[in-house]
């Protein structure tokens, strides 16, 4: 938010310059890996939000006349071998998995720059705490602490699903984020600012975490592929999105037990699922290329 | 350089206790070992799943604490504690270990040394064809999640066979069970059973490396002092390969680390889908039957094993960068 409020902020007090905003999207939209990157994503978020109302079948729904038949006109991507409509329910998994990518990708962001301009800014005790619990959170297995919390995500719980996923993403990011704050603070502004009273956490608030808008934005576009990443692999062994609720993972390892005979249980998740992944890891780089232009020569 | 290495390696074992008692805390409260007994049929009386438990040191009912201590005491002699069956976990995790390790290690060689050496080619043919295309390779292999690789490597080794006739991949197990043959026949067995795991592991990670040593490596082109290496005579070959790899690699030493947990949940994977009985098998299948004593004794391995590779990376990082041992 406060991202988009400096922006803004910036847009209204010099109306004639252009904006960074505008400068940053313009060179993210001339590259084509950013024109495909975004294409790919907005095709694929209509296809999941708005492509449930063209077809005649829900997630929830059996089929009991067609059990593993080939896509046709009454199921466009064929059906499942409990007669589930292949179309509906990887729309439903993409939903799903969209959503929580999302919102991984933006809370472990925020904790990242929570926890890391804290650390770089206090130093010290705060600091040498702070980096310890980086240090641990690397060194806990994430895969395995989230499997054995599973039984904890059942009946709708996927909320603590998305909180523990992202507690276990942004420690890589903070370590750079507590670098780049111990050279802020050393910045005339900051100074300014502490010198006219200004308080620790609104100085961090205020002045450190917005400087490093574009690290930020660029991080959390890349968590979110690595949060779908994630999700879907736990889903894939039963460990995340928990039935009846469905993920493009679940689908997925549904699908590869019949994938050698019925190609359509497998194959039509799989690539939707790539596809994400891949339009979101094209918009995290070609937004990087596009904050720092000086970049531009080696990517 | 002594002195930092002790430091590290304290530093290190305090995070594996940790992080391993945390795990076992962990699992200790959110795993369900009695639901195990109490679906019986038929169905067993509460004392007697109580005494089983208690025996296991599983008990729900023991405060979590008690449950630990007993552990932990355990643990400092060496001794794992059971499985929920009364098995050793000792025992069956050392017979499991061996087939992670030669999974892991095969996969990491050709991993990181074909990564950096397509990412350090690359490099030095900046925009040419074979940058181009291990570039979008790359970036599309890094879009796959593992566990659809691994299927499309299934379904593209069936596939193979089906159109060669014979059985060349074979995608499932680490042997043929029963197999009888001299040396160089059950090696070759092996090794038809190994391809397929070993493109799961390793394509991942030549994308990561090779994206990775690509971007160090062309940082250190343009240094000075290959300039200077080779106006004082050396051929570009050996300033590339004796200054600038050498200095390339330095980064991506101390990336190893970082890759080598999400490699550990790239071998549980791969282990799961292609029916291979290492420790990843074990830890899905420890964590659907509630077997809380192996969960934990998997966490610290992979615990020590990921301590083991930064101390690895640090060490490496000590042989490459000479700044390193001084300072």
């Amino acid at each position: 938010m406060s991202i988009a409020e400096e922006e803004m902020a910036e847009l209204a007090e010099s109306p004639k310059a252009p904006s960074r905003l505008r400068v940053v999207a313009q060179r993210f939209f001339r590259m084509r890996q950013g024109q495909i990157g975004f294409v790919l994503l907005a095709l694929m978020f209509v296809l999941a939000f708005f492509g449930p109302l063209l077809g005649h079948w829900s997630y929830t729904d059996k089929d009991f006349n067609a059990f593993l038949q080939p896509p046709s006109g009454t199921h466009w991507w064929g059906t499942t071998q409990t007669g589930a409509d292949v179309y509906a329910i990887t729309l439903r998994g993409m939903q799903k998995s969209l959503i929580v990518g999302l919102l991984v990708g933006v809370i472990s962001t925020a904790i990242a720059a929570v926890v890391g301009a804290f650390a770089g800014y206090f130093l010290g005790w705060t600091d040498r705490i702070l980096m310890w619990i980086v240090s641990l959170l690397l060194v806990l297995p994430s895969f395995l602490i989230l499997a054995i919390m599973s039984p904890l995500f059942a009946d709708g719980a996927w909320v603590l699903f998305v909180v523990m996923l992202a507690l276990f993403m942004w420690m890589i990011t903070s370590r750079i984020i507590r670098g780049m704050t111990v050279s802020l603070k050393e910045r005339e502004f900051i100074r300014a600012a502490e010198f006219m009273g200004v308080s620790s956490s609104k100085i961090i608030f205020r002045h450190i975490i917005p400087n490093m808008s574009s690290l930020l934005i660029v991080d959390a576009t890349l968590n979110v592929g690595a949060a779908i990443l994630s999700e879907t692999t736990l889903s894939y062994f039963g460990f995340g999105i928990q039935p009846p609720d469905v993920s493009l993972g679940s689908l997925i390892a549904d699908g590869a037990k019949t994938a050698t005979y019925a190609p359509w249980t497998f194959w039509f998740g799989a690539a939707v699922l790539v596809v994400l992944v891949l339009a979101v890891n094209l918009i995290g780089d070609s937004l990087r290329d596009a904050f720092d232009p000086t970049s531009r020569r080696r990517a | 350089m002594a002195g930092f290495l002790i430091r590290r390696l304290v530093n290190y074992l305090v995070l594996t206790v940790v992080a391993t008692s945390l795990a076992y805390m962990l699992a200790a409260s959110a795993l369900d070992p009695r639901a195990n007994y109490q679906g019986r049929n038929p169905p067993l009386p509460p004392a007697v799943i109580d005494a089983r438990l208690d025996e296991l040191n599983l008990n729900n009912k023991t405060p979590l604490m008690e449950r630990y201590v007993t552990w932990a005491s355990g643990v400092i002699h060496g001794d794992f504690g059971k499985t929920w069956q009364g098995e050793s976990v000792n025992e069956d995790l050392k017979r499991r270990a061996g087939v992670t390790f030669r999974l892991i290690i095969i996969g990491l060689f050709f991993g990181s040394f074909l990564g950096v050496a397509v990412g350090a080619y690359a490099a030095v043919k900046q925009y040419g064809w074979f940058d181009r295309l291990s570039t979008m390779g790359s970036f599309f292999i890094l879009s796959i999640p593992v566990f659809v690789l691994a299927n499309v490597l299934i379904l593209l080794g069936v596939w193979f066979n089906g159109v060669v006739g014979t059985q060349i991949v074979y995608v499932s197990g680490e042997y043929s069970a029963g197999f009888e043959g001299g040396f160089f026949a059950s090696l070759l067995d092996r090794i038809q059973h190994l391809i397929l795991p070993t493109l799961s592991l390793a394509l991942p990670l030549i994308a990561v490396f090779s994206r990775y040593q690509r971007n160090m490596m062309l940082d250190v082109l343009g240094a000075d002092f290959i300039r200077t290496a080779v106006a004082k005579g050396m051929t570009r070959r050996a300033a590339l390969t004796k200054h600038a790899l050498r200095t390339a690699l330095i980064p991506a030493a101390t990336y190893f680390a970082f890759t080598f947990g999400s490699l550990l949940v790239g071998a549980t994977i791969t282990e799961k889908i292609f029916g291979w009985h290492g420790l990843g098998e074990q830890l899905i299948n420890s964590i659907n039957t509630n077997d809380v004593n192996t969960v934990a004794a998997i966490a610290f391995l992979t615990a020590l094993s990921v301590l083991f590779a930064s101390l690895l990376s640090d060490l490496l990082t000590a042989a490459l960068d000479p700044r390193v041992r001084v300072s």
